[in-house]
């Protein structure tokens, strides 16, 4: 599978930006929460605990946020500056998770966005590339 | 010299599970890892493999014929050497296919306790010269040395013509420019370094400002470099820093390039080079993936017909995509020292 090099159209990301972030970002929250649960993403929460996280979709303007306590992942608020902000348009957001591009290089080409605590991003980059799809049914989404 | 030297084995890199799985099925014929501290040079949070993990990829590879190395190669620090003792102990009893070690007590060690088990000498002890393999070979029988990446294609033939010792050298990946195991730059602005922390340039110190024009990377605090809008970004290494040097403000010591002998493979292959390693056990399964894939096309092309050997333009561009500061150079190999 190969994502093409497209940002999202302004009238889409004009329409995306305007609705609440709140679905998606209750749909990202479940989703860490069930993959730590079935220990595919097997996280050592005392790394993330007591963090916020911004997860901001350039291209739709879209900002997530979450926290992380010691045993899960929860809705944030978008009042406080979060101590790990990412940045990137969906089509990168896409590749990275799909492991067609590695974050650093992503970086290197300045096409992604780290503010905040560096260690922290660390972390998390590191948890997502520990990540054995390939024992978990969305293997066939994945490139390796 | 023989008329079919053996392809160098392909060494690639594993900072997780995933990524050892992309090694080996993109054809690395070997892979090295590390534990989850700092008896190893990449020791970052979250990265490497704890007891299950290492298990499970060696359990991987050995299933696919392909070989595991397990990297402790750092110094045994000060009172407690115990850590480096246990890693060597764990490395045994997972039966990884050798141990590159860099501190010399540890190979000591390593040998009295198993005599079978074949250790190789990281780039971190800093071995340039054949005189000094050959002592660890006598002193540890050590199989197996990385040389650093400072010699030119010429004294690392000067090496191998007067070794037994199988020689790896470095072919892609990020540039660490000082003999390296030697390099004090990170001790200096934040008193951790890769040979006593396992880290160069630790991410705890490392902070990003994304100011209006341009991103700046700092290392406890101190302004390191500076990217215009556009301009490839590197790791926050202070070597590859931009300092203002008598009034001019430029990479004094090292541009931000990474590592490419793609170009060079033929006459790695006719020095009898045993292995060539990719750097970048921090990186992601897609680089492993990428970088993999396309060195195991080149060695195969360069070992099918030296003569006709040319670099592929795929393969220089997928390699570039890849590399710090999107520049690469055949750095020392290509000099002219002797
Ligand atoms: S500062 Fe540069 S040369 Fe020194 S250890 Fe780090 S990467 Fe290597």
């Amino acid at each position: 599978m190969h994502i093409p090099d497209l940002t999202l159209p302004t009238t889409l990301a004009n329409i995306l930006g305007k609705l609440p972030s709140t679905p998606p970002c209750w749909a990202l929250v479940t989703t860490l929460n069930q993959l730590k649960k079935r220990e595919i993403l097997q996280v050592d929460m005392s790394l993330l605990s007591g963090h916020s996280f911004e997860v901001h979709i350039l291209d739709a303007d879209m900002r997530l946020h979450f926290v992380a306590d010691d045993d899960h992942f929860s809705v944030g608020n978008n009042t406080t500056v979060p101590d790990l902000h990412l940045a990137a348009n969906l089509a990168d957001f896409a590749r990275m998770m799909l492991r067609e591009e590695d974050p650093d290089t992503l970086f290197f080409n300045r096409k992604l966005v780290i503010e905040g605590d560096t260690e922290l991003g660390l972390i998390v980059k590191n948890l997502l590339d520990s990540v054995d799809w390939s024992a978990t049914p969305l293997q066939r989404f994945m490139a390796v | 010299m023989p008329a079919t030297r053996p392809l160098p084995e392909l060494v690639c890199p594993a900072g997780s599970l995933p990524a050892l799985k992309a090694a080996v099925d993109n054809g690395a014929d070997t892979v090295y890892l590390g534990l989850k501290n700092d008896t190893n040079a990449r020791n970052f949070a979250g990265l490497n493999f704890d007891d299950r993990t290492a298990r499970d990829g060696i359990h991987y590879a050995h299933q696919h014929g392909r070989k595991v190395l397990l990297a402790i190669n750092t110094y045994a620090q000060g009172g407690d050497i115990s850590r480096w003792h246990r890693a060597i102990d764990e490395g045994a009893a997972l039966g990884v296919d050798a141990i590159i070690l860099a501190d010399i007590g540890l190979m000591k060690y390593a040998r009295d306790r198993y005599p079978d088990l074949r250790l190789h000498m990281s780039v971190q002890s800093s071995a340039t010269n054949y005189e000094a393999i050959n002592l660890a070979q006598d002193m540890f029988d050590i199989r197996r040395a990385v040389l650093p990446r400072v010699l030119t294609l010429d004294q690392v033939k000067q090496v191998i013509d007067h070794t037994n010792v199988e020689i790896e050298v470095f072919g892609f990946g990020s540039l660490c420019v000082m003999v390296e195991g030697r390099c004090l730059l990170s001790s200096y602005a934040t008193g951790e370094s890769p040979n006593s922390h396992g880290v160069c340039s630790p991410a705890k110190f490392v902070r990003w400002e994304h100011g209006q024009q341009a991103l700046g990377a700092r290392l406890n605090g101190i302004l390191i470099d500076e990217y215009q809008q556009g301009e490839a970004a590197g790791y926050p290494t202070l070597c590859k820093g931009r300092f203002e040097v008598e009034g001019d403000t430029y990479y004094a010591l090292e541009e931000p390039t990474s590592l490419n002998v793609m170009s060079m493979l033929p006459q790695i292959i006719d020095i009898g080079v045993a292995a060539i390693k990719v750097e970048g056990r921090q990186r992601s399964p897609a680089y492993v993936a990428q970088v993999t894939r396309t060195l195991r096309e080149a060695l195969d092309a360069a070992g099918r017909d030296k003569q006709r050997f040319a670099v592929k333009p795929a393969w220089t561009q997928a390699l570039s995509k890849l590399a710090e500061g999107q520049q690469q150079t055949l750095g020392a190999y290509n000099r002219p020292w002797k």
